[in-house]
């Protein structure tokens, strides 16, 4: 473990968490939601576990992004409630 | 309402911290897990499942009940989105307007009121909003698409030796089909893998693993005890036991990439099926 990468690893996914929930827009709080989720797979790998980085990989940052993406492309700019 | 929550989560984060100080040590040797469990799993897997990666063993094999019922959660998670968003057509706006375009020519027709043209080469249905897929990612996908596809079922069928498994390959294999609904458009993906098919892949997959387990307990063993297998497949019961993984990790994967393809069907056309991303 190196500790300079894993300090910037574990600083960037602070700074992602926090801004995916603080970002206003929702298209921006997903990407920033995978970016987490991508800062996280690189947290797992640091760590020696090389499935879970895996699958937080592919689940997180793939799929789920698309997920959200998808969900955000149906919304609409103003809230009709 | 907003300082009442706050207050509750700040409560349960320094309570989780407080908590966190009595864990062992990362990488403590002296720690409960690490006296008995993990030795044994380290020495004892390549002589008992003749698995090198550890992970997927533990994964598949001996911890294989909650790896099903991860996959019936994964299942149910389809299903629901199904139950949640679909929209079946006789609920949509009645007279309806279908929209055709000759694949050749370009030219669209607009026909009203349930006519409707034989499914043919020539003619594609479109909805109104479509747009013509852009050429380059139209192409750009077309040529990445095959080797997605072929690393995810690299990833199923490697999981033995290196990290990866049935999860990862299913999403990936999942990904790659969305893939081509995003750079193509919904219909045609559905064109090529119809709703039908997702639904009965997705319970084919968990009924693979759960059948495994069933066809061992049938052949006077334990639930999931692949070295019941030994005599179906005619090997000795450690390759069997390899051999067990292998086919409930195909299950996996298969109920993996229907349910992602299911869930990314129904959100992105807000269960109309129809306009996609």
């Amino acid at each position: 473990m190196i500790w300079p990468i894993d300090l910037a690893i574990l600083t960037l996914v602070v700074v992602a968490a926090i801004s995916a929930l603080m970002v206003k827009d929702l298209l921006g709080a997903s990407v920033l939601f995978g970016s987490y989720s991508f800062m996280m797979c690189l947290l797992w790998s640091i760590m020696g576990a090389v499935d879970v980085a895996f699958t937080e990989a592919s689940v997180g940052a793939g799929v789920s992004t698309v997920l959200f993406v998808a969900a955000v492309f149906r919304t609409t700019r103003r809230t009709r409630d | 309402m907003k300082i009442i929550g706050l207050i509750i989560t700040v409560t349960t984060g320094a309570l989780l911290f407080y908590a966190a100080g009595d864990f062992p040590a990362w990488s403590d040797p002296a720690s409960p897990a690490s006296t008995y469990l993990s030795p044994h799993f380290i020495e004892k897997t390549m002589e008992e499942t003749s698995v090198p990666n550890i992970v997927t063993a533990v994964l598949a094999d001996y911890r294989g009940f909650d790896t099903m019922f991860e996959t019936a959660v994964i299942f149910s998670a389809g299903v629901v989105c199904f139950f949640l968003l679909r929209i079946s057509r006789r609920e949509d706006e009645e007279p309806e307007t279908r929209y055709y375009r000759h694949v050749l020519t370009g030219v669209t027709i607009q026909l009203k009121e349930g006519h409707e043209i034989p499914p043919s080469a020539d003619f594609e249905r479109i909805d109104s909003m479509w747009t013509p897929p852009d050429l380059i990612i139209k192409t750009g996908c077309r040529l990445l698409i095959p080797f997605v596809q072929l690393f995810a079922l690299y990833v199923i069928a490697h999981g033995h030796h290196s990290p990866g498994g049935g999860f990862q390959g299913g999403v990936i294999l999942g990904a790659s089909v969305i893939l081509f609904a995003i750079s193509h458009d919904l219909r045609t993906a559905v064109r090529r893998m119809s709703e039908k098919l997702i639904g009965i892949l997705c319970a084919a997959g968990v009924l693979i693993y759960a059948g495994t387990g069933a066809l061992c307990l049938l052949l006077k063993l334990n639930f999931l005890d692949y070295s019941a297998l030994a005599g179906v497949l005619h090997v000795d019961p450690i390759t069997a036991r390899s051999h067990g993984i292998l086919i409930v990790e195909i299950g996996v994967g298969i109920a993996v990439l229907a349910t992602m393809i299911w869930i990314y069907n129904n959100i992105s056309s807000a269960g109309r099926y129809r306009q996609g991303l």
